[in-house]
């Protein structure tokens, strides 16, 4: 089975978004940068909210017709909102560690080394 | 208000007035004026009107119940001699005592234990002797105990570094004793039932005790206080013996409910052996009846005709001689009588007007007062008991008297003297008699108290020997003094007119030759007795007054110091002497005195005498010593008594024409035996001081060897017990625990590295992790499946 020859389909979206979550996660574990490592976290919401659209498509679900089918967008909804939400309070964080620290390397945040 | 009523408001709060000023004084007395002073004022106060109260109580009793004129009584007895008795029964019925009860204290069964009052004139008039007195007294005080307002220096205790003992006043404490006492002592006398008398019987016993041991410092006033209380203890013992009897038998603790068993009216108020008593002695022979009697009705029948049989076969005597001698007992300790007389001398110990108040006038009357009160249960078996105890005591305690030196102790023998004529005349039915002379000699010995007591502020010593010659500084303690001497030697105009004493020792006397009369053995023993003793009484009384006042100073510096007292001193001495010379009189142109007054009370039934049917003794009635033949005898005996005791004194340590000290050599023997008092403290120390002692000791080294002993092993074997445990403890239970924490800390230590800090690492972990975990699940996951199914 090539994907690249098959119709876009829900196996697509999936490896779409199994790359940006990967991304996502390789970009928090290696970036020194601060918001380097926000945007890698945004990266991975992204690409759970990928797997929740693609989960969401109507041919699918077992309860088709009877419901509206739109638990998967509301899902995505909230985590869109939840990382708004994340990012204005990242943010914040990174500002108050420059003003302590005039740096965002997050190899100087080590004062909760057990 | 009607008298009923009224008599008992107005005697209640005479008797609470006291009370009151005890309270307030024990709360705030070190704060009252200064140093403590207006407790003086709050309890004389307090006794004043107290006195002023009793004194209105008398008068609204005189307005209703009037004494008949002297004439138509005299023409009565003259005329109507025995026959009289039963008119006399007749007003006695209409002056029936004012009885009653304010508050149930407690009800056990049929047994009720109640606050009552029990008012006659002989209630009334102990009422107002005793606040008189006291009243008197609280005045006297404020001089006599001047000093304790400061700082007091103790001239008879030494402290451990040889310095004298200095200490605060307790002028606010003497006060607050003496109203508890005052309270005590009233209580005592308005009493409607023997439980109640009992209770206030020991609290005048525990004001005693308080007042004796005032000096607490001093070892010899808290060993008298200690003997005093002790001794009590010996009487009261035979008390609770008395009321114990009383109430099994009666069921009953009240005055009249006793006095209406004992001589029931149907019965004519003769002395029978109450119901009670009978059934009590006849307990086996009513369990018989019980038991062969077919319905309990019929069995209460057959035991009530067979009661009066009981009665005549004598079932039951012996409870009422033992009620009798219980309850005389108690009087016996209270009124140092022998031979339990000897606390009284040693009670000298506590300041003297104390000894005035409650070692003369008062508290040692109780015992008189309550013979009085409880006349009507005595036998005539009890009543000879009382009468030799009471000659006993009369003659020992007066020749004690002549060798004392010690003025106090000269008066407290003589006060012991005098309560065994008080106990003489009740015991050979001189009820009268014995009780008016208990009221003329608190005023007469609370005086010579008073007037010792200013010699001895005066002089700092109560040695006789250290005196004389003080007639001139202090005169009017002196001449106070001698009417005090007179009136206990009883002097007067033979026939016509005396002082007090005279009055009130010629109607025991004169009981006493009416007695002599009817029973020829004992009487002329009791008679002579009491006639001596009245020789030797005017004796030692002027003995004491040549040596304390006449004569020459024998010793300079005493002289020299010596000092008439402040007015607050005096002025209670020229109170009571008056009360001393005229308390036997009647008021001018009517019958009304002291003794007529009391005669109102005279418990019904014994106005003819007591046990005129038995064979032990006879005590006449005592309306028959006022008859001229026996009157006039008894006079002319008393006087010429008195006057031949008076005239030893006067040549011995008057004018001096004989040496007491060659009488001494002379007398060598008697002498020493009456110094050392007839041997009774060293007789008391041999039976039972010693005994007890060695016992104690014994049981001491018991205590020491046997029981302490033990307590120590076993405390010792509780320790090692415990130590042993100690070392479990800390070797097991806390070993485990450290070795827990220990190892927890250990691992924490460990899992710290874990804890980098570094952001990068922990995303790392989280994806491996993560990873791992996936791939575990999904490799192994037919594995679980199969399991689950």
């Amino acid at each position: 089975m090539n994907l690249l020859f098959e119709p876009v389909g829900l196996a697509h979206y999936l490896v779409v978004g199994a790359i940006l979550f990967v991304t996502g996660v390789v970009c928090m574990a290696t970036k020194r940068n601060a918001v380097g490592i926000l945007m890698g976290i945004e990266l991975v919401l992204n690409g759970a909210n990928m797997n929740f659209i693609a989960f969401a498509t109507p041919g699918l679900r077992a309860d088709e017709g009877l419901s509206l089918g739109l638990d998967g967008h509301m899902v995505a909804l909230f985590v869109i909102v939840l990382a708004a939400a994340e990012a204005a309070v990242g943010l914040a964080i990174v500002l108050s560690f420059y003003y302590n620290h005039l740096t965002v390397d997050v190899d100087e945040a080590e004062e909760l080394k057990g | 208000m009607d008298l009923t009523t009224a008599l008992p408001v107005l005697l209640a709060t005479a008797w609470l007035l006291p009370l009151g000023s005890f309270a307030l004084i024990v709360l705030f007395g070190p704060w009252m004026g200064r140093r403590g002073v207006g407790a003086g004022y709050l309890a004389t106060g307090a006794i004043v009107v107290s006195f002023v109260l009793s004194l209105i109580a008398l008068l609204g009793w005189l307005s209703h119940h009037p004494i008949a004129d002297a004439g138509h009584h005299a023409a009565e007895t003259v005329e109507h001699g025995h026959e009289a008795a039963a008119s006399h029964a007749a007003p006695a019925e209409a002056l029936k005592p004012v009885a009653g009860d304010w508050y149930a204290l407690g009800r056990f069964g049929s047994l009720a234990i109640t606050i009552g009052y029990y008012i006659d004139s002989l209630t009334l008039v102990m009422f107002t002797m005793v606040t008189l007195v006291a009243s008197c007294i609280h005045f006297y005080s404020f001089g006599y105990m001047h000093e304790e307002l400061g700082i007091v220096t103790d001239p008879l205790v030494r402290k451990a570094n040889g310095r004298l003992l200095k200490r605060k006043g307790r002028f606010h404490r003497f006060y607050q004793y003496l109203s508890l006492f005052c309270f005590s002592m009233l209580g005592l006398v308005i009493s409607g039932n023997v439980a109640m008398v009992f209770i206030f019987w020991e609290l005048v016993g525990i004001c005693s005790y308080l007042l004796i041991g005032f000096y607490i410092e001093r070892k010899s006033a808290s060993n008298a206080a200690n003997k005093a209380f002790i001794v009590n203890r010996v009487g009261d013992f035979g008390m609770l013996i008395g009321l114990m009897v009383l109430w099994s038998t009666l069921g009953t603790f009240s005055f009249g409910g006793i006095f209406e068993q004992v001589r029931p009216a149907d019965a004519g108020h003769e002395l029978i052996v109450p119901d009670g008593m009978v059934h009590a002695a006849a307990a086996d022979e009513i369990e018989q009846i019980t038991l062969t009697a077919a319905t309990p009705e019929e069995a209460n029948q057959a035991i009530e005709t067979a009661t009066p049989g009981w009665r005549n076969a004598g079932y039951g005597q012996w409870l009422l001689i033992i009620a009798g001698l219980g309850i005389f007992c108690g009087c016996v300790g209270k009124s140092a009588q022998f031979p339990l007389h000897v606390w009284l001398p040693d009670a000298m110990e506590g300041p003297t007007p104390v000894s005035a108040l409650i070692h003369a006038a008062t508290m040692v009357a109780a015992g008189v007062y309550l013979v009085g009160r409880f006349y009507p249960v005595f036998t005539p078996e009890v009543l000879l008991v009382i009468a030799y105890v009471g000659c006993i005591t009369l003659f020992m305690a007066a020749t004690i008297a002549i060798t004392a030196t010690d003025i106090k102790r000269v008066l407290a023998y003589s006060t012991v003297s005098q309560l065994g004529y008080m106990m003489l005349s009740l015991g050979v039915g001189g009820w009268l008699a014995g009780l008016f002379h208990l009221i003329t000699h608190a005023f007469f010995k609370s005086l010579l108290f008073l007037g010792s007591g200013s010699v001895i502020h005066a002089c700092h010593t109560n040695e006789m020997p250290e005196m004389g010659g003080l007639r001139k500084k202090m005169p009017w303690t002196a001449y106070t003094m001698l009417t005090g001497c007179l009136a206990i030697s009883g002097a007067g105009i033979p026939l016509l007119w005396g002082l007090s004493g005279f009055h009130s020792k010629d109607s025991i006397l004169a009981q006493l030759f009416s007695f002599r009369i009817q029973n020829s053995v004992h009487g002329n023993i009791l008679f002579w007795a009491a006639a001596g003793g009245a020789a030797i009484t005017a004796c030692y009384m002027f003995r004491l007054w040549y040596l304390t006042f006449a004569g020459k100073p024998r010793n300079e510096h005493v002289a020299q110091h010596a000092h008439e007292s402040p007015a607050a001193m005096v002025a209670p001495l020229v109170i009571l002497a008056v009360m001393a010379a005229i308390a036997g009189w009647k008021v001018p142109f009517t019958n009304v005195g002291v003794d007529t007054l009391i005669g109102q009370s005279r418990p019904v039934g014994t106005e003819l005498g007591v046990g005129a049917n038995t064979a032990v003794a006879v005590m006449p009635a005592e309306r028959l010593s006022h008859e001229k033949p026996i009157h006039n005898t008894v006079s002319w005996i008393a006087f010429f008594t008195a006057l031949a005791g008076f005239l030893v004194a006067t040549v011995f340590y008057g004018v001096r024409r004989l040496d007491p000290d060659d009488v001494r050599k002379t007398f060598g023997p008697v002498y020493t035996f009456l110094c050392r008092k007839w041997y009774f403290d060293e007789l008391y120390q041999l039976i039972f001081i010693r005994p007890v002692m060695v016992i104690s000791r014994a049981v001491a080294a018991i205590d020491k060897h046997g029981l302490d002993w033990l307590a120590d092993n076993s405390a010792r074997f509780v320790k090692w017990i415990s130590r042993l445990d100690e070392w479990i403890d800390r070797l097991l239970v806390d070993g485990l625990v450290n070795q827990i924490a220990r190892q927890t800390h250990r691992l924490g230590l460990a899992l710290r590295a874990v804890q980098t800090g570094n952001i990068r690492q922990y995303v790392m972990a989280i994806a491996f992790c993560t990873v791992t975990l996936f791939v575990v699940i999904t490799l192994y996951w037919s594995y679980i499946m199969a399991a689950g199914s």
